[in-house]
């Protein structure tokens, strides 16, 4: 539409015809060039007989193993050469390994004043017991970030190539005929009872590995990766209309992006103060006390219920395409 | 480097060796399981027990049962012994298995 000029001297102009391209209410192909329909391509249908008369055919002439003089040196050689590069690598290997510097020796370049630092100082500047977590939640927490990312993405990655939309069939069911259902245990006896003991023990085996990430050997993705496997124990034993009651994928995105969204902003805290040499205003408590070590025990259990939800939704995933 | 460990890590080299030449993928997946649960041993005595039980969580635990999905998935895992039975003697359920197998004789 033009407001300069009337509508028929418009339709000339090519800003017009422009427009008319660009809104594509007009095919500039139609009536200008030929066209064919497309036929689909016809496969003449062998039969199982016809097919294996040829691969027969292609076996006996082609790759004719018995006369074959040079495929037959070449198979020879091919063997010799892997196992000649097996134990080759294998040696280098072991070579590598033995030039190393005896551990524990004073003068090994791991042994720099980094590693002192976390040693000597570790307890006081995080406040964590484990130093192994106060390292990894604290001086390197912008790595385990990272991690929990890497997580998430894998995930995502896994649900676009994995999730299927549930198929309704004329009667308005949904069809399981593909769905892994039907090829689950029917009612396990002897799983459900064994998992019945279990799975509380294994769940609060990870919550207790959380929560003392910053006092005791583990952390957030040990202790989630144990709730991880808890959770996939009573889905395999009690099958998927159960697990559905708990876990949906509501609680999947809603955990995921809680727990990654409050590490980003406890760890942006820190870091901003720790640039700007403010001070953070984050009590470092006793250590040894279950709430201690200022953001460590918030960060671990932002971790855990990443990998948690992580890991089951990978296995839900792998098994049936759907929550 | 004590004896308990030279056993172990005998062990790891068996494992590893074993998990390449089974021809079945199934018990593959169960000696890889075996091969991440004496890393963890090998952890602790080594004196990291974080890496122990993350090692034997994800290794022994998530990774083998991704794996076992993914077989399942792709049938690897033998599950036609039942089904070709049925295919064979058609109507043949639990019930009347015993006249047909004496019919049969």
């Amino acid at each position: 539409m033009s407001k300069l000029k009337p509508q028929k001297e418009y339709e000339k102009t090519r800003s017009f015809r422009f427009q008319r391209w660009l809104g594509g209410s007009r095919d500039p192909y139609v009536g200008q060039i030929e066209m064919q329909p497309q036929t689909p391509m016809e496969m003449p249908e062998l039969t199982i007989q016809e097919r294996l008369r040829d691969s027969q055919a292609v076996r006996d002439k082609v790759y004719d193993i018995e006369n074959n003089k040079k495929l037959n040196l070449f198979r020879r050689i091919y063997v010799l050469a892997a196992i000649v590069y097996c134990a080759g690598l294998a040696v280098i290997l072991l070579a590598m390994v033995a030039s190393l510097p005896p551990t524990g020796e004073a003068n090994r370049p791991v042994n720099n004043e980094v590693s002192a630092r976390y040693i000597e100082n570790g307890l006081q500047e995080t406040g964590a017991v484990n130093i192994v977590t106060g390292m990894i939640l604290d001086y390197r927490a912008f790595d385990t970030f990272g991690e929990s990312n890497v997580l998430f993405a894998a995930t995502t990655t896994v649900l676009i190539l994995l999730h299927m939309k549930k198929k309704k069939n004329k009667e308005g069911k949904v069809e399981e005929i593909e769905s892994d259902r039907l090829l689950e245990p029917k009612q396990d006896a002897i799983l459900q009872a064994s998992a019945t003991v279990l799975v509380p023990i294994i769940i609060l085996f990870g919550i207790y590995v959380i929560l003392n990430g910053h006092l005791s050997p583990g952390g957030g993705f040990s202790g989630g990766a144990i709730i991880g496997a808890g959770l996939i124990l009573y889905l395999s034993a009690f099958g998927f209309e159960k697990a559905k009651k708990l876990f949906t994928e509501k609680l999947y995105k809603g955990v995921s992006f809680t727990a990654l969204t409050t590490y980003c902003l406890a760890k942006s805290y820190s870091f901003f103060t720790g640039a700007n040499h403010l001070e953070s205003h984050i009590p470092l408590g006793t250590p040894g006390a279950i709430l201690s070590s200022g953001l460590i025990l918030l960060l671990n259990i932002c971790v855990g219920m990443v990998v948690a939800c992580t890991m089951y939704t990978f296995y839900v995933m792998f098994r049936k395409g759907d929550f | 480097m004590t004896v308990f460990q030279c056993v172990l890590f005998g062990f790891l080299i068996v494992c590893a060796v074993s998990v390449s030449f089974s021809k079945n993928l199934l018990n593959s997946v169960l000696i890889y399981m075996s091969f991440s649960l004496i890393m963890s041993i090998v952890w602790v005595t080594l004196q990291s027990p974080d890496l122990a039980i993350t090692e034997a969580a994800v290794g022994a635990g998530i990774t083998s049962l991704l794996f076992f999905a993914t077989l399942k998935k792709i049938r690897a895992i033998d599950t036609r012994g039942e089904q070709e039975e049925k295919e064979v003697f058609p109507g043949l359920n639990e019930k009347n298995i015993g006249e047909e197998v004496s019919r049969r004789e």
